[in-house]
C-alpha cells in the first residue's frame, strides 16, 4: 500500500528545490560576471604588455567595423529622420520650431548615436565573434592554440577587443552625422525649418563635451561587445547546437548589457548623480 | 630500464560528477612509442591533455621531464608546451590559414627565424609527411588523411621531445591507416623523440608500439610490451583485444 505523503513535507521539498534553483541561477550569474571580468583583465594585461597582433587587429577593424558601416548608416539615417518627423511638425505648431535642430542633434549625439550603433553592431558582430570562437572551441582549434604555446586571449580576444574599441567610436561619429543630417532634411521637407536655423540650433545646444561623452559610451559598448562575444565563444560546450546557443546568448546578453550600461553612464555622465 | 620522460602519479580527474580518471598512474618511457588503449570514454584523450597541461587533475601529480606541471603558472605551461607536440583527433588546423601558415605559426611565434628560413623548415616538415605540395592549400581542400598528416607536421615542426597523437587513424581506410602508422614511427626515429598514441586500431598499435597501456574505469589495468599485453591473463584485456561482446566489460 502506498504511503500518503505529508503535505508539509511536499511543500518543504518544493521550497528547497525552488531555493536550490535560485541559488544555481545566482551562482551562474556571478560566475558569468567573474568570467567576463577575468577575460577583460587578461586582455588588458596582454595589451599592457604590448603583445598585440597588429595585422590581425587591422583585419578585425575591417571585418567588424568597416563591414558594419552601411547598416549603421542606414539605421541612424532613418532613426534621425523619424525622430525629426515626429518632433518637427509638432514643434512648429507650438511655436518652437527653431529648437528642432537642437533636440535632434542633442538626442543623437548623447543617446541615439552611440546606443543605436552599439545595438546594430552587437547584433551583427557579437554573434559573429561568438560563432567563430565557439566553432574553434568545438573543433579543438582553441586547444590547438594552447598546445602550440599560444594564448587564446592574445590570439582571439585582443584583436577583436582593440578593433571594436577603435571602430565603434568611429562608427558612432558617422551615425551622429548621418542621423543629424537625416533629421535636418526631414525638418526642412516636412516642417519648412531652414537648414541654417536647424544647424544654428544644433550648434547652440550641443558642445564638444557632449560629443566626447557620446564617444566614451561607444568605447565602453565596444569593450562590452568584444568581451561578451568572446566569452560566449570561449565557453561554448557541445557541437553545432552549442555554437548556436552561444551565439544567441551573446546577442541577447550583449544588447541587455548595452541598455543597462547606457542608463548607468547617462546617469553619471550627464549629471543624474 | 629507460628514463621516464612523463609520468601520471595517482591522478584523479572529474568532469562534473563523473570520475574520468581514478588514482591513475602511468610512466612514459623516453624514446619510445606508448599506445594507450581502452573503451570509448575511458579517459584516454584526457591523459594526453593532462600531459600537455591543458587539464589539471583534481588529485595526484603529472610530471614532464621531472617537473610537476600541476602547479605551474600559465606562462610556465606555455613554455613547456613549446617542447610538446600535440596532434589532435580531427587535426584542428586553423581553417582561416593555409596549411603552410598553420605549420609556420609556432615557428613565427617561438623562434627568431626569418620568413625564408621558416618557409624552408615548413616545406621540409611537409615533405616528411608527404604533403609538400599542399603548402598554399586551405585545410578545407585536404582529405581526412591529408589533414591528419598536416596535423602531424604542425605537431613536430618545432622538434619537440614528446609528441602526443590523439586517435591518429580513426575513421581512415586501411591504406591511409598504414601510411599514418608508418609516419608516426618514422617521425619518432627522425626526431629522436617520445610518442604517446591514443588508438583503437589494434593492427597499427601492434605495428608501432613499444609499450601498451590499457585503461579501464579510469585506471591503467595493464601495461607492458605488445607481447606482454597480448599474453595478459586479465579477462578484461583479453575481451578488449578479441573485440568480444562476452566478458567482464559492461556494454
Amino acid at each position: 500500500m502506498n504511503e500518503v505523503e505529508n503535505p508539509a513535507e511536499i511543500v518543504e521539498r518544493a521550497s528547497v528545490r525552488g531555493l536550490e534553483g535560485i541559488g544555481r541561477k545566482v551562482n551562474s550569474f556571478f560566475e558569468y560576471i567573474g568570467g567576463i571580468t577575468t577575460l577583460g583583465g587578461e586582455a588588458a594585461t596582454t595589451v599592457g604588455r604590448l603583445r598585440i597582433r597588429f595585422a590581425e587587429t587591422v583585419n578585425q577593424c575591417y571585418l567588424l567595423g568597416y563591414q558594419s558601416l552601411v547598416i549603421v548608416l542606414l539605421t541612424s539615417l532613418f532613426t534621425g529622420m523619424v525622430f525629426s518627423l515626429e518632433s518637427a511638425v509638432q514643434a512648429v505648431q507650438y511655436g518652437f520650431g527653431n529648437f528642432v535642430g537642437g533636440i535632434v542633434s542633442y538626442t543623437n549625439v548623447r543617446e541615439l548615436g552611440p546606443m543605436l550603433t552599439a545595438v546594430v553592431v552587437a547584433g551583427r558582430v557579437c554573434a559573429a565573434i561568438a560563432a567563430e570562437i565557439g566553432s574553434m572551441v568545438v573543433t579543438e582549434q582553441v586547444e590547438a592554440l594552447q598546445s602550440l604555446g599560444l594564448a587564446p586571449v592574445r590570439f582571439l580576444v585582443v584583436p577583436r577587443l582593440l578593433a571594436l574599441m577603435i571602430m565603434l567610436p568611429l562608427l558612432t561619429v558617422f551615425a551622429d552625422v548621418v542621423g543629424i543630417y537625416g533629421g535636418m532634411w526631414i525638418a526642412h521637407a516636412q516642417a519648412h525649418i531652414s537648414y541654417d536655423d536647424f544647424m544654428s540650433s544644433a550648434r547652440q545646444t550641443i558642445g564638444f563635451e557632449d560629443v566626447v561623452k557620446g564617444l566614451f559610451k561607444a568605447l565602453v559598448f565596444g569593450i562590452l561587445i568584444a568581451l561578451v562575444g568572446s566569452y560566449q565563444g570561449l565557453t561554448t560546450k557541445g557541437g553545432a547546437a552549442g555554437v548556436g546557443k552561444s551565439t544567441t546568448g551573446a546577442v541577447v546578453i550583449c544588447i541587455i548589457l548595452i541598455f543597462i550600461f547606457n542608463f548607468v553612464m547617462s546617469y553619471f555622465l550627464y549629471g543624474g548623480g | 630500464m629507460a628514463n621516464v620522460i612523463a609520468k601520471l602519479d595517482d591522478v584523479t580527474l572529474k568532469y562534473g560528477d563523473r570520475v574520468v580518471l581514478r588514482n591513475c598512474s602511468l610512466d612514459i618511457e623516453e624514446n619510445s612509442i606508448t599506445c594507450i588503449i581502452g573503451m570509448s570514454g575511458a579517459g584516454k584523450s584526457t591523459i594526453l591533455r593532462l600531459l600537455d597541461g591543458l587539464r589539471r587533475p583534481d588529485a595526484g601529480h603529472v610530471y614532464v621531464r621531472g617537473q610537476d606541471i600541476c602547479h605551474m603558472r600559465e606562462s610556465e605551461l606555455i613554455e613547456l608546451r613549446t617542447k610538446i607536440g600535440f596532434s589532435f583527433q580531427f587535426a584542428a588546423l586553423f581553417d582561416s590559414m593555409t596549411v603552410g601558415d598553420n605549420i609556420a605559426l609556432p615557428l613565427r611565434e617561438h623562434t627568431s627565424l626569418s620568413e625564408d628560413e621558416i618557409r624552408e623548415v615548413v616545406l621540409h616538415t611537409l615533405e616528411s609527411v608527404g604533403l609538400e605540395h599542399t603548402y598554399d592549400n586551405m585545410p578545407s581542400e585536404l582529405s581526412g588523411g591529408m589533414l591528419k598528416r598536416a596535423g602531424f607536421a604542425r605537431a613536430v615542426v618545432t622538434n619537440p621531445d614528446l609528441v602526443l597523437y590523439d586517435e591518429p587513424t580513426t575513421g581512415l581506410d586501411p591504406i591511409v591507416t598504414h601510411l599514418l602508422t608508418d609516419t608516426i614511427k618514422r617521425l619518432r626515429q627522425q626526431l629522436n623523440s617520445t610518442a604517446v598514441v591514443i588508438s583503437h586500431d589494434l593492427q597499427s598499435i601492434y605495428m608501432m608500439a613499444d609499450y601498451v597501456a590499457m585503461l579501464f574505469e579510469g585506471a591503467v589495468i595493464e601495461y607492458g610490451t605488445v607481447e606482454e599485453v597480448q599474453r595478459s591473463a586479465n579477462p578484461i584485456v583479453q575481451q578488449f583485444l578479441q573485440g568480444s561482446e562476452v566478458g567482464p566489460i559492461p556494454l
